[in-house]
């Protein structure tokens, strides 16, 4: 039996004529209008990057088989040193276990992933559409790291947490993935269920740098 | 009042800045760089406090963190009340507003002085757990004396209006104290480039250099802290952290830092600054270089005011340009008692004599003593002293050798202080947090920081080296020790030259003895804080404590924010001497974090209020709210509880929600329950392991409800699991339940069948998921999708995929109501459109919206469990006469099934769930109410099970109740009686837990 | 606050990111059914609570949700090795006692 049988999948995405209004989990805090209204310079800088496609890979990482066909089939190499991830056109794989990658491509374009990924891929290995459950938060500036140190455990020094290094942690009270995207620029990965938490905690936690709201 | 006891120059405070200060509703004038303890003595202010326990009157004995006495009352309004701050580590602002702790009305001339007097015979060390062995009738008698000891102060009834900070930091060095030797530890490692955290309690760095009238390099001491203090800040890979006390040290190096960031600038935080921050270090190494104080002598009432320690003495003097007095006395049993005296005289005030425990001081002391013509009487003590509100003389005795005996006669000279040193403690505390016991050294005459696994180094007076050379010389070694070890590489810093000091032995004495013997002798305090005397010290003793824990138990000694300072060690010693040993055989007590008081707020940062815990919502929350929802609280996540009409009771809701989805149709949201993908070819095993029931022939596209269970055979989740492909399944659990199910499962996978090929995936919150029940979902439902969901096509618990709305979704045609029910599952994203349009279509057959009570209310009348409410951990499948949901063919011992048939669980009469019928249909049982079979019985009665769910069923039209009854599967028909706590004793019928359309009829349409 | 290296993550991070699941290397037994009461008991209630070395199982539960094994001085709360599924304790009470 091929995998496209034994394994159900669903293209999530409704057409565009069906006119279906997606809704981010921050949808609700309207920060089109926070970011029009609010400070323009700041310590720190807020976007929601609502509506991605994300995929969760689970595969055992010495088949070379299963690698190598992942490969192919996301164009770039899957992270295999711990803690690491790869960017590359629009798509982002980021090492989240050792035999577990979350991959992040445009959510129109995360059905057509999944059926190359069935097509490509036969053997041992696990293939999940979270793109509902997850958003990113964009943060950046002059103080990011002093507001991340308020929100976080692991050490975020430059020496120990470079650019393109992912962790998935504690924040706050909930739990985060987060990765350096530069200097002073980290994307964080979080649930949609505590996303307004995490939203709240950021404004808080940024209050003293003046928080920049951007959308 | 003048500031009678003010120099008219000298020390680091700024006279051109006048702050005012209230104390007790007085107001009195300092100034900028004194702390509210400096300003109190300027002003002359001799009681600062009662004692908790005798109510003495007591005054300011020490001028840092080691102050037992002068532990005040802060705040200008009720919301800042602050207890339990140290007048000697506030820094005094302008509008400072304090009190005294303890003494009321006043501390001047209180009521509780006579009281206390009662008191303290009353209340014999062992005084809490003597009392206890009294009758009842006396506990409110001493209750008074028990909340007073429980704390000291008060805090704010009302809301605190500042905000706290609490932040993670990591670091190479964290060098707590930054007197000398803690500035040539952080500048030598941050020298290297080392990420550096150096913390002090001051509001300045410089440690004892800042009160000392020592020279470095030929200048005065503060000029060369200015400079490395310039050259650590220019460092950025160092963090200089004044006002920040290192309170306590943790497991692996883990440490935290209370810093102080407004409290010396008012009352409040200004606007958008946090009051005080907590820093949570996780440090590689850690060098203490905490230093040491000063221990007091233990004498004849030596707790009036007056009384200090003799550095303390040269401290308000050299750095606060205040003498606390006008004619002194010094106690000594070493060389550093003296320069107190020199102080005092150069301060133009008198000094009557300098009191050296040794036979025949030698030394560069003595000779400048007899130089400034000091009358110096050697082997000597001073046994008691006059005075209650404040010293008005002391009387002396010659001692023997040893220091064990008073010889000869007394002498009375007049005197209003009394300044003693009886020798160095190195600060161990924190050297002690992780459990590492601390090592006697005699050469010390203290204890020094034991052997630990922790990354610690040690420099300067903690280490037991009380010169300044040495503690400069020992924290550039322990900063070399630290870049070493963590491979940093090398760097050197020039050490300071420092004026040469030759210390002459000293004797080791911490009791002076008195001419009766000490249980008869005026009290001789050895710890001010918990009123532990010399005599009480020497009555535990007696009594058979010998453990120095279990002394300090008895006695109170180094209890609460105390912790020891002043008087462990003399506490130890007289512990020591009345128990024949000595004070190593004796020991010491470990300390404790924190090593001082730490305000609530620090802790909590911004963990309170909106942020006290996570509220997890679901993509339709914000439709929830505009509908009038009331929410529960499942987990974290906010669940609608019930959706009150304008006007409607609670149970109006419930019945009209309850009667909607019966008779027409009701919806749920139901995106909370915990859902995981399983992929992969054992997925199937993995399921008939984990669940008690088979799952070998669920075909695809169908579904099946599982019971989990421990290996204790428990119930422990439930939930329905469905197959979407042959290797593809979607498991559901309770919504409380979900990150406890997944990680169970990854242990089982993990842990014992790493060879089974399965994958587990978290997809809670992936997926909005709203359950429409009741004759008419399957009209709504046709409407807005083009796939046929006719009973041919989409059957009882089947599962299909099509789109809703226009939404791709899986339609799962399962039933918890036991209604016609369909969940609808869409990406959340898109979930609120969907739900939207289901109200739009669902108008016309009056769709209701209903929440988590009306759903246990519903399923309790199909007698559908709950884990976790119908179930305690105690409950078998059985137990819920649910033996259906267990498969015994199933060839591989899934979990739970051992267990199941432990004795215990096979047994007869087990508690088991039934329905229960009140005789009055309209009495609800209380949930949580204890049957009884006979009402009669003799109390106590014989109890056979609670109440587990218990509901007025609008539907029925009467209270409907699931418990578990002994054997309650056997009586069916049988009477259980509830006697209630209003006395009402309700008597139910036993029956079957379902209580509506028992065929299913109602679901199977 | 324990610091424990994560063998998955390969470094070191803070306890609050994981949950201790008790004494390690209790295999559930091959055939439960075989198994007395009393030994069900003990597989199911009975722990070693020793003074000194103890092996625990621990789960990286906000990190990599990966189980490893933890050896760790119940007195000074050192924690000697960590090591992955499957495999066995270098450190062990004789070994330490042998020192």
């Amino acid at each position: 039996m091929s995998d496209t049988n034994s394994v159900a999948i669903m293209n999530q995405v409704p057409d565009a004529a069906a006119g279906v209004r997606a809704e981010s989990p921050l949808h609700h805090a309207d920060l089109a209008t926070v970011a029009h209204k609010g400070n323009k310079i700041g310590g720190v800088h807020f976007r929601e990057v609502g509506l991605m496609g994300h995929l969760t890979l689970r595969c055992d990482p010495n088949n070379a088989e299963l690698i190598g066909a992942a490969a192919r089939v996301l164009g770039v190499e899957l992270p295999l040193t711990p803690l690491s991830s790869v960017e590359s056109g629009g798509t982002i794989v980021r090492w989240i276990a050792p035999d577990e990658w979350l991959i992040t491509v445009p959510n129109d374009q995360s059905f057509d992933l999944e059926t190359r990924f069935r097509a490509e891929m036969s053997g041992h290995y696990s293939l999940v559409n979270g793109s509902g459950g997850l958003t990113i938060y964009q943060v950046s500036g002059e103080n990011v790291v002093d507001m991340l140190k308020k929100s976080t455990p692991v050490d975020l020094h430059d020496s120990e947490f470079p650019v393109g290094k992912v962790v998935s942690t504690v924040f706050a009270k909930s739990g985060a993935v987060i990765r350096r995207t530069g200097a002073n620029e980290f994307e964080l990965l979080v649930r949609r269920s505590f996303a307004d938490y995490l939203w709240l905690w950021i404004q808080s936690a940024s209050a003293e740098f003046g928080l920049v709201v951007e959308a | 009042m003048t500031q009678k006891n003010r120099l008219q120059s000298g020390g680091r405070i700024d006279r051109s800045k006048a702050l005012t200060f209230t104390y007790n509703g007085k107001e009195y004038k300092g100034f900028e760089g004194d702390t509210l303890a400096s300003a109190m003595l300027a002003n002359g202010i001799d009681v600062i406090g009662r004692s908790f326990k005798y109510s003495r009157p007591r005054g300011i004995v020490a001028a840092g963190a080691e102050e037992p006495n002068a532990v005040m009352q802060l705040g200008a309004t009720e919301a800042t009340q602050v207890p339990n701050v140290r007048a000697t580590q506030q820094e005094l602002f302008d509008g400072l507003v304090s009190g005294a702790t303890n003494g009321w009305p006043s501390v001047d001339n209180d009521l509780m002085g006579v009281v206390g007097k009662v008191g303290g015979k009353m209340m014999p060390p062992g005084f809490y757990y003597k009392t206890f062995m009294y009758p009842q009738s006396m506990w409110e008698t001493y209750e008074k004396f028990i909340r007073k000891a429980a704390g000291l102060g008060r805090s704010s009834l009302e809301n605190d209006p500042d905000s706290y900070e609490k932040i993670n930091q990591h670091c190479d060095v964290l060098v707590v104290g930054a007197g000398p030797a803690g500035l040539t530890a952080a500048l030598t490692a941050g020298r290297a480039g080392a990420r550096v955290i150096l913390a002090d309690e001051q509001s300045e760095f410089g440690g004892s250099l800042l009160s000392s009238r020592e020279t470095l390099d030929g200048a005065e001491a503060s000029q060369w802290v200015e400079k490395v203090t310039a050259e650590l800040a220019g460092m950025k890979e160092v963090m200089l952290l004044p006002r920040s006390t290192v309170n306590g040290y943790h497991d692996h190096n883990f440490l935290t830092i209370h810093q102080r960031n407004t409290d010396h600038i008012s009352d409040k935080a200004p606007a958008g600054q946090a009051r005080q921050t907590l820093h949570r270090v996780r440090a590689k190494w850690v060098v203490l270089a905490t230093g040491a104080h000063e221990r007091p002598l233990v004498y004849g009432n030596n707790d009036v005011p007056g009384c200090m320690i003799a550095s303390a003495v040269s401290t308000y003097i050299n750095r606060y340009g205040v003498v606390p007095g006008n004619e002194l006395v010094v106690m000594t049993t070493n060389d550093g008692g003296y320069q107190a005296a020199f102080d005092w005289q150069d301060a133009g005030r008198k000094v009557v004599a300098i009191v050296d425990t040794r036979q025949n001081p030698q030394g560069a002391q003595v000779a400048e003593a007899s130089k400034r013509g000091i009358n110096l009487i050697k082997g000597s003590g001073v046994i008691d002293v006059a005075g209650s509100k404040r010293v008005t003389g002391v009387s002396i005795a010659t001692l023997n050798a040893e220091g064990t005996a008073v010889q000869g006669s007394v002498t009375k000279l007049s005197a209003d202080t009394v300044a003693t040193s009886g020798g160095w403690s190195p600060v161990i505390h924190l050297a002690g947090h992780t459990g590492s016991r601390p090592v006697w050294d005699d050469k010390v005459v203290g204890f020094l920081p034991g052997p630990t696994v922790e990354k610690r180094l040690v420099a300067g007076a903690i280490a037991g080296d009380f010169t300044t050379a040495g503690a400069l010389a020992q924290g550039a070694e322990a900063g070399r020790k630290a870049l070493a070890e963590l491979g940093l590489g090398q760097a050197e810093i020039e050490l300071p030259a420092t004026e040469e000091v030759v210390v002459h032995p000293p004797m080791t004495l911490f009791q002076i003895p008195h001419l009766k013997k000490t249980s008869e002798a005026p009290k001789q305090f050895v710890d001010y804080q918990n009123d532990v005397t010399a005599a009480g010290i020497e009555l535990a003793c007696r009594e058979g404590f010998e453990s120095i824990e279990h002394v300090k138990r008895y006695t109170a000694l180094g209890f609460g924010t105390d912790q020891g300072k002043l008087g462990n060690i003399a506490g130890m010693a007289i512990a020591a001497k009345a128990t024949g040993r000595t004070i190593p055989e004796t020991g010491t007590t470990i300390f404790r974090p924190n090593y001082t008081p730490v305000t609530f707020g620090a802790m909590v940062g911004r963990d309170r209020g909106e942020l006290f815990d996570p509220k997890r919502y679901t993509a339709m929350h914000k439709w929830h709210v505009e509908n009038g929802a009331l929410f529960e609280d499942v987990g974290q996540w906010k669940r609608p509880w019930y959706f009150p009409k304008a006007g409607e009771t609670m149970q109006q809701s419930l019945d009209r929600e309850c009667k909607a989805t019966r008779e027409s149709i009701g919806i749920l949201d139901a995106s909370t329950l915990g859902k995981i993908d399983i992929q992969g070819k054992d997925a199937r095993e993995f399921l008939g392991r984990v669940y008690t029931n088979a799952w070998a022939k669920l075909a695809v596209g169908k579904c099946r409800y599982g019971l989990m269970c421990g290996e204790d055979g428990m119930v422990f989740d439930d939930g329905v699991t469905s197959c979407l492909g042959e290797n593809h399944f979607v498991m559901t659990t309770t919504s409380g339940g979900a990150a406890r199910v997944y990680e169970w499962l990854e242990l089982y996978h993990q842990t014992e069948w790493p060879d089974l090929e399965v994958y587990f995936n978290t997809v809670t919150d992936h997926w909005s998921t709203m359950t429409i029940s009741g004759p008419n979902a399957r009209k709504l439902l046709q409407e807005l999708t083009d796939y046929d969901v006719s009973k041919e096509n989409l059957g009882f618990m089947d599962w299909r995929e099509m789109k809703v709305a226009g939404v791709p979704a899986r339609v799962f045609r399962i039933s918890f109501t036991g209604e016609l029910s369909f969940e609808i599952n869409v990406q959340a994203n898109f979930g609120l459109q969907v739900w939207e349009k289901l109200f739009e279509h669902g108008a016309k057959y009056n769709l209701t919206p209903y929440g988590t009570e009306t759903m246990h209310i519903l399923r309790a009348e199909k007698g559908f469990i709950i884990a976790g409410q119908d179930t305690d951990g105690s409950v078998h499948p059985y137990d819920l006469g649910m033996g259906w949901a267990v498969s015994q063919q199933k060839p591989f011992s899934f979990i739970g099934k051992r267990g199941m048939a432990r004795e215990d669980c096979v047994r007869e009469n087990r508690k088991q769930l039934v329905g229960l019928k009140t005789t009055d249909p309209t009495i609800v049982l209380p949930e949580g109410a204890q049957g009884v079979f006979d009402p009669k019985a003799p109390i106590p009665m014989p109890m056979v099970g609670h109440i587990t769910s218990s509901y007025w069923s609008a539907n029925l039209g009467h209270s409907i109740a699931m418990g578990l009854v002994k054997g309650g599967l056997d009586r069916m028909g049988e009477k259980v009686y509830y006697p209630l706590a209003d006395g009402r004793v309700v008597e139910a019928e036993i029956c079957s837990p379902i209580f509506l359309d028992p065929k299913g009829e109602r679901q199977n349409v | 606050m324990l610091h424990i290296y994560c063998p998955h993550c390969c470094e070191y991070r803070e306890e609050e990111e994981f949950h201790v699941k008790g004494q390690a290397h209790l295999a559930r037994p091959l055939d439960p059914e075989a198994c007395s009461d009393k030994e069900w008991g003990e597989y199911l209630y009975f722990r070693k609570n020793p003074r000194g070395l103890h092996h625990e199982l621990w789960v990286h539960a906000a990190g990599c949700r990966k189980f490893f094994n933890v050896t760790r001085d119940t007195v000074s709360y050192e924690i000697k090795e960590v090591y992955l599924i499957g495999e066995k304790p270098s450190v062990v009470a004789a070994s330490v006692s042998a020192k």
